[in-house]
């Protein structure tokens, strides 16, 4: 993991690397690791030059809801330096009007299921992304589940006292 | 409150003692004949009347509808239908430990036309119900279900979205508690399954507390049809 | 490929947005008329679990694989939202129902590195003993139902017989064979039983003996080399770049093991060895796997030999619950118990992954939490998720056989991969 000054120093060359803007808006240490918030437009810029620092193994791509907190939904990207036993995090925050973010797919090859199945539950559209459909969900599901305002859902559990208005049988009880 | 007094142990006038005379003279007749100490005599001594009561009382006889039953209740032929945690606790009972070979089950067969009854083991989520509700219909009759486990009865520990409990879109004959069940759990699922189908169902509870007549009964049109409003994919 | 129109099914309907024309203009249009594709539905003897493979094939030839998956999608992630941190335990267990004990164990490693708690030396030393042991009844399974899968019916049986006596194990320490919630937050639930370490002992010194058994069965076995060595290699750049990890990487060559190269839970005070393979064929899978038994036995036996005293749960009272006897005399143990049962812990905010070795790779878990006692986001990083990416690369060219021996060889668990 580097350590907070590593961090840093990582965090000021890909603002120097970067033309115009640094594309890092915040660093964050915790609890041994690294965090690195990115602007959504530079991801792919940002993995290719951790890639060059060593980071070459992207160990998982989920999605985060920060409901209430705008922009809302999160990106994570976990990136490993196998050489070094390193792990660093970059996160990235798109709004849920505007969900857009480039795909990291050609890049990292592994990021094609993780990103379709954060599509899928928080509705984040991947620009260039080969085959973006949802996953997990039926293909015509209409919603995203895993955002904090879609209710958790459930199914009354059928017992024999109300096992026909549960089922929706609407024949008599004989 | 009455009471009534009746005399037991040596002096009750219905009990006989084995030392008496009379009954020793009628053994030792009944032995002289052919019989046993019970007073049956051997088959080949009998006649008339004797002979047909002995006839209707030892050798079984039976419709052919209790033969049948009896024959499907001990080759049910499962279909292979693992979901998710419970089908590890199904490859159990095939397993040596709880060998469900012993009564004649062990031939899990792949395909649903082979099979006629489905251990429903695992989650169903709303993805796969159209699917299971499909090989349920691909099997022919007779057929039964088993839903082994909370998750298929009840949608048990995940009770959201993704689940549907089996009840919502298939008729299910026996429902098995636990996450998961154990092996010997599901084997006595299956053997009250088979119960039921020799006709001979276990009343359970009902039984204990003499509360036959309570069972509540749905009319087999609706059991078989699909539930309206309650298929959510139209498969 | 063309569906015939104007009548398609609902089902087809529904799948119009899958498409393979990137296959064909690889292949050529005149040579469409060749390809078949078949579905390998969800329900099919061969695929472990509900698994639904869309396989293009030219003849016997495998030219592309296209898994579809969420069959068994529990909404594992959404209901652990919903819950406190102490009862999201045997919600995510249920997630890759083979290692229960790992997906425990990713989880309360991530809760406590938010809360900062320390974790006695006997619970670590006790949860390495029962995730060794879940590593041997995984593979063991695995073996079981691959070899079935290849026509080795009766390895079945002798898997099952083995896995029967870790069970038994499983249900001496915690009252349950499968999902045992026995891995809490900041240790173990309970303490081992009397007996418990003599059983044990027992069956890791009979359990090398089994495992030759099943090496005498397979490895030189005339089937079993045709149909595994030289079947679907990959070789390890394309798995990395795929996020493939566990048995399918070290097949490879590559020695990649978190236990070795990041570890937790005091796996550096163990000495044991990484099997690694050398061509990453199905051969080389099966051989990683088999000899892993071995190693986890290891591992296990220096755990028991060197198991320390102390408490088996973190003396936090604030995490963990105060043991019975206290309760009767204390009042803060009153009140602990009671706020631990009715609200949780709460946790600092804060956002953390933590990752170990599974049976199939690297298994991660994200918690964020939002200081209140139940978590904002549970994500598990399965890895039979990312494995099955490499389905597609491995069978490419290779006969539909060699596919069946292949996602055999991969050891997906379908819970992990749907979640």
């Amino acid at each position: 993991m580097p350590d907070a000054t590593g961090l840093e120093l990582i965090a000021q060359e890909l603002a120097a690397a970067g033309d115009g803007e640094s594309p890092v808006l915040d660093t964050l240490h915790f609890r041994g690791r690294g965090t690195l918030l990115v602007r959504p437009d530079s991801i792919r810029t940002v993995l290719a030059r951790l890639r060059e620092r060593g980071y070459a193994f992207m160990s998982s791509l989920h999605g985060v809801d920060h409901y209430p907190h705008e922009p809302r939904l999160g990106v994570v990207y976990e990136l490993l330096d196998m050489a070094h036993v390193d792990r660093i995090t970059v996160k990235v925050r798109v709004p849920v009007d505007d969900p857009n973010i480039d795909s990291v797919t050609p890049e990292w090859p592994t990021a094609d299921h993780q990103e379709r199945e954060v599509y899928d539950m928080f509705g984040v559209v991947f620009r260039g992304h080969p085959d973006l459909r949802r996953i997990l969900m039926p293909e015509d599901y209409e919603g995203h589940p895993q955002r904090r305002d879609f209710p958790v859902g459930g199914e009354p559990v059928i017992f024999t006292y109300n096992e026909h208005e549960a089922l929706g049988r609407t024949d008599d009880p004989s | 409150m009455e009471i009534r007094r009746e005399p037991i142990g040596q002096d009750s006038p219905t009990r006989v003692s084995p030392d008496d005379l009379r009954v020793r003279d009628l053994n030792s007749r009944q032995l002289l004949r052919g019989g046993d100490l019970q007073g049956r005599t051997h088959p080949a001594h009998l006649e008339g009347a004797e002979f047909e009561r002995y006839v209707e009382e030892s050798v079984m006889t039976t419709t052919l509808d209790k033969a049948v039953a009896w024959a499907r209740s001990n080759s049910f032929f499962p279909a292979t239908f693992g979901l998710a945690c419970c089908a590890i606790e199904m490859m159990s009972i095939v397993a040596a430990r709880v060998d469900v070979a012993r009564f004649g089950f062990e031939a899990f067969r792949a395909s649903p036309r082979q099979a006629d009854l489905l251990i429903l083991s695992g989650r169903v989520s709303i993805k796969m119900a159209p699917i299971v509700r499909r090989i349920y219909d691909q099997m022919l009759e007779p057929k039964w279900a088993i839903s082994m486990g909370a998750c298929c009865s009840s949608t048990g520990v995940f009770n959201n979205y993704a689940l549907v409990p089996a009840d919502k879109f298939m008729p299910v004959d026996v429902h098995v508690p636990g996450c998961p069940p154990r092996p010997e759990a599901l084997m006595h699922g299956v053997l009250k399954l088979r119960k039921m189908v020799q006709d001979d169902p276990d009343m359970g509870w009902r039984e204990r507390y003499d509360a036959r007549g309570t069972e509540e009964v749905i009319a087999s049109s609706a059991a078989t049809s699909v539930p309206p409003g309650g298929d959510a994919s139209g498969a | 490929m063309t569906p015939p129109e104007p009548t398609l099914s609902e089902y087809r309907k529904r799948e119009q947005s899958i498409t393979l024309a990137p296959v064909q203009e690889q292949l050529g249009v005149a040579r469409t008329q060749e390809m078949l594709t078949l579905n390998f539905g969800p329900h099919h003897p061969a695929t472990h679990g509900v698994l639904r493979l869309l396989v293009t094939l030219q003849g016997e030839v495998v030219r592309e694989v296209k898994p579809i998956i969420g069959y068994v999608h529990t909404g594992i992630e959404k209901t652990a939202e919903d819950k406190a941190y102490w009862k999201v335990i045997p919600v995510v267990e249920r997630m890759d129902y083979l290692s229960y004990y790992f997906n425990s164990m990713a989880y309360c490693g991530a809760v406590e590195t938010l809360l900062e708690v320390e974790v006695p030396r006997r619970a670590q030393y006790l949860r390495v003993i029962h995730m060794e042991l879940n590593r041997i009844m995984s593979h063991l399974v695995w073996l079981g139902t691959s070899a079935l899968d290849l026509g080795a019916i009766s390895m079945f049986w002798y898997c099952f017989r083995e896995r029967e006596k870790i069970l038994d194990l499983f249900e001496m320490s915690s009252g349950q064979r499968m999902h045992t919630r026995y891995f809490q937050v900041g240790g173990v639930i309970e303490d081992i039983p009397a007996g418990f370490a003599g059983k044990l002992k027992g069956f890791l010194d009979e359990m090398p003996e089994r495992a030759d058994q099943y090496g005498a069965l397979l490895n030189r076995n005339e089937i079993v080399l045709q149909r595994l060595r030289g079947t679907c290699p990959l070789d390890a750049d394309t798995l990395l770049s795929l996020g493939v990890t566990g048995p399918l990487l070290r097949a490879a060559g590559y020695p990649w093991d978190l236990r070795k190269a990041d570890p937790y839970c005091c796996y550096d005070e163990f000495d044991f060895k990484i099997p690694v393979g050398t061509v990453g064929d199905n051969y080389d899978r099966y051989a990683c796997r088999l000899a892993e038994m071995y190693e986890s036995v290891k591992i296990a036996q220096q755990a028991l030999a060197g198991l320390p005293e102390g408490p088996h749960i973190t003396e936090d009272r604030k995490v963990a619950l105060p043991p019975r006897h206290e309760l009767a005399t204390s009042m803060e143990a009153l009140i602990h118990h009671f706020k631990l049962v009715t609200e949780g812990f709460r946790v600092p905010p804060g956002e953390v992954y933590f990752p170990i070795e599974s049976p199939r790779g690297e298994l991660g878990c994200f918690v964020r939490s939002d200081g209140s006692s139940k978590p904002a986001r549970v994500h598990m990083r399965d890895p039979s998720f990312v494995n099955l990416q490499a389905t597609s690369h491995m069978t490419e060219g290779s006969y539909i056989a060699d596919l069946i021996a292949t996602l055999a060889m991969l050891d997906p668990v379908l819970g992990g991969i749907d979640r």
